[in-house]
């Protein structure tokens, strides 16, 4: 369009826009907002976007069937950074501000109990995506009324982890261990309760050394050198995203792998590709594989992620997934959007989930997924990375979590 | 603090390699970051609190450039130049502006470049970690020396590092160029009055500064993940051993590195867990000792 705006054309123009106004506010008000906050920049940034780029694939397969109780979903995402202070105040303003009525927080446990004190005050649902520290959930005192956990948590990993590397152990004869895992709430609690259980099916296991690098931290050249010295058999580390390419590539300077086995549950799809020359016969843990739960619907979910963002999902991208699968069945059930009515259809909740031991991963009591898939394997350097993959039991998980909670004084 | 397994350490031969080795290694790649910070404050009294994005520009110009060509030299020479160009830049636009200003307006403009930059990496290059990988040439087993490990990549890096480090020791202290920027860093106006042009040294002494961060954050490149933000941590480090050194003192900046290094490389047997905090009080111990660093003029 060309010619100059005169008076006529500018009183036309902004009577439209007065008219059109309600319609637009309307428009937008009936929009339901959900808030997700997360770790979006820095090393372990891959933590956010894979969860972000889940929850996008999630608003357009949720949108298309028609939304929540005929309300299309809009996510308003923002970058904590992963510091507590920060995930508080997002979490406050994304409610109170952005005027969202759920939530997905997507942050580490660095600020994921930040965001479940706040959640104390906030009479809406939430849904903690990433956290796998056990205390989130377990802990009665910790716990909240609207807030749950569909994630993977650290002592059901530890307990599936822990039976996998003792029947390993005992077969290679490998007694002296070392440990490398990050300096915070989920690198400490996760590693005692591996090492607790480890310990309980392998009683002959030997801590050589430990070592806490920060995270993020952008040189492990002391912690790698530190753990020659100390020659273990075997080194089992949490670390993850970047700083467990990081320190793979700069093991390899060290020939680390070659002695020592190393074991780690925290191996995910772009790691493996950031990883250039990835050691064969890691013992590892299975975040997400194509392959692992070897259903079509599994691998039909791990492809049309691809075939989005031309990356391969993580660990986190699933359970941003399964969030949204959650909210929706009890949204659903509930046919209302308060926290409180979501909170008492979310509990006991049981679905159809291609990330499921099962086929089904049911929200229990303690706010908290249970049978969702759990495998061991060891890597290979190229497609599928993770063979040999042996399902845990989930049995076993559950009494032995049982007894954990019993000596935490958690039930 | 574990003293016995310092102790052990200290008397075995293998140990003492391989940590040293570390030190060395985390030692160098700060001094070239620090050498760049000290230069810039010794000349223009100016603390760059950019410094860290040179680093991680460097650093991800490298990435792409390796994986442009596959040549992990070319590489390097691509993020040290760029970022020399770059630091002309940022002298020329932003600093120049600034120079005779109040801290809080040089730190002002050089947060802002650091948010500005961090931001334009993410766009860029996404905000997940990339990883340049180990180039082909040094995919080989680790060399032996008395019984502790010495990788090839970095003995090399160290070599790299001390050969700059020499080349700018003599470059300051041989040449007329190094000659002049010493008395810039004395009397700038008396050299000035003398003739010389101080716009395109301070541009100079940049380009040098940025180049110098900008071929750490290349060197580093195939053992270290790439993020936005990554040279914030660098940058304290960088200033530490700017402080421990002395304000202005390349010798200094190269021997509190070293000793960052080895106390790093050291201090994880004796002190697992307070490698951090055992830096902070090497630095208070040398500061109360000398408070102007260990090369500094007495203030």
């Amino acid at each position: 369009m060309s010619g100059p705006v005169t008076r006529r054309t500018l009183l036309a123009g902004g009577t439209a826009t007065l008219v059109a106004a309600p319609w637009v506010a309307r428009a937008q008000a009936n929009t339901l907002r959900i808030g997700m906050q997360s770790i979006l920049s820095g090393p372990i940034a891959l933590l956010g976007t894979s969860s972000r780029n889940s929850l996008l694939v999630e608003q357009d397969r949720i949108n298309a069937a028609g939304g929540f109780l005929g309300r299309q979903i809009e996510f308003v995402f923002r970058d904590s950074k992963g510091q507590p202070q920060e995930a508080a105040r997002v979490a406050r303003e994304l409610v109170n501000t952005a005027g969202c009525e759920l939530l997905v927080d997507a942050e580490a446990s660095s600020a994921s109990f930040a965001v479940q004190e706040v959640m104390r005050d906030l009479n809406v649902a939430c849904i903690h995506t990433n956290s796998e520290t056990s205390s989130l959930t377990a802990d009665p005192k910790i716990r909240v009324p609207t807030a749950f956990r569909v994630a993977r948590q650290g002592v059901h990993d530890a307990v599936a982890g822990s039976l996998y590397l003792a029947d390993f152990a005992n077969a290679k004869k490998i007694n002296k261990w070392a440990t490398c895992s990050p300096d915070y709430a989920y690198g400490r609690d996760t590693t005692a309760q591996y090492l607790q259980f480890f310990k309980k099916f392998k009683p002959d296991v030997e801590v050589v050394t430990e070592a806490w690098p920060k995270l993020g931290q952008p040189d492990f050249t002391e912690v790698i050198t530190k753990l020659i010295q100390a020659k273990p058999q075997a080194l089992f580390t949490l670390l993850y995203a970047g700083d467990l390419s990081a320190f793979v590539n700069q093991g390899n300077v060290y020939a680390l792998f070659g002695q020592m086995t190393v074991a780690t549950p925290n191996v995910d799809y772009p790691v493996l590709a950031a990883i250039k020359n990835l050691p064969a016969g890691i013992q590892s843990a299975t975040r997400y594989l194509e392959t692992f739960p070897d259903t079509p619907a599994n691998k039909e979910w791990g492809q049309a992620y691809f075939k989005r963002w031309n990356e391969r999902p993580t660990n986190w991208s699933w359970q941003n997934s399964v969030a949204m699968h959650f909210y929706e069945a009890a949204i659903k059930k509930a046919n209302s959007l308060d926290g409180k009515a979501i909170a008492a259809a979310l509990t006991g909740l049981k679905i159809n989930s291609p990330f499921g031991a099962d086929g089904t991963i049911t929200m229990r009591d303690d706010h908290t997924t249970i049978g969702y898939a759990i495998g061991w394997g060891q890597t290979i350097p190229k497609d599928p990375f993770i063979t040999d993959i042996k399902p845990a039991d989930w049995g076993k998980i559950i009494e032995l979590e049982t007894e954990w909670k019993k000596q935490q004084n958690y039930s | 603090m574990d003293f016995n397994a310092l102790g052990v350490c200290f008397t075995t031969p293998a140990c003492v390699v391989t940590q040293a080795t570390s030190g060395l290694i985390v030692g160098m790649l700060l001094f070239l970051v620090a050498a760049g910070l000290t230069l810039i404050f010794g000349v223009l009294k100016i603390v760059n609190f950019a410094h860290g994005t040179f680093y991680m520009l460097g650093g991800y110009v490298a990435y792409s450039a390796y994986a442009a060509t596959d040549s992990y030299a070319l590489a390097v020479l691509a993020g040290a130049v760029a970022m020399a160009l770059f630091g002309v830049l940022f002298e020329r636009v932003l600093m120049s502006r600034v120079y005779g200003s109040n801290v809080l307006m040089q730190l002002l403009v050089c947060y802002a470049v650091v948010l500005i930059f961090d931001d334009i990496v993410k766009s860029v290059w996404g905000p997940e970690f990339r990883a340049m990988g180990m180039p082909a040439a040094f995919q080989v087993p680790p060399l032996f020396i008395a019984g502790g490990v010495v990788p090839p990549f970095y003995a090399v890096l160290i070599g790299i590092a001390a050969l700059i480090a020499m080349v700018l020791s003599l470059g300051l202290s041989r040449t007329r160029l190094g000659k002049t920027v010493r008395a810039a860093a004395v009397n700038p106006q008396m050299v000035s009055a003398l003739g010389v042009n101080t716009t395109v040294l301070f541009a100079i002494v940049f380009a040098i500064g940025g180049g110098l961060a900008g071929l750490a954050g290349a060197l580093a490149g195939p053992v270290r993940s790439l993020s936005p933000g990554m040279g914030f941590s660098i940058l304290i480090e960088g200033f530490i051993v700017t402080v421990i050194g002395g304000m202005g003192s390349i010798a200094g900046a190269m021997v509190a590195a070293l000793v960052i290094g080895l106390v790093r490389g050291f201090g994880t047997i004796g002190f697992p867990g307070f490698t951090d905090g055992l830096i902070y009080i090497v630095m208070i111990g040398i500061l109360v000792l000398r408070p102007q660093g260990l090369f500094g003029r007495p203030l």
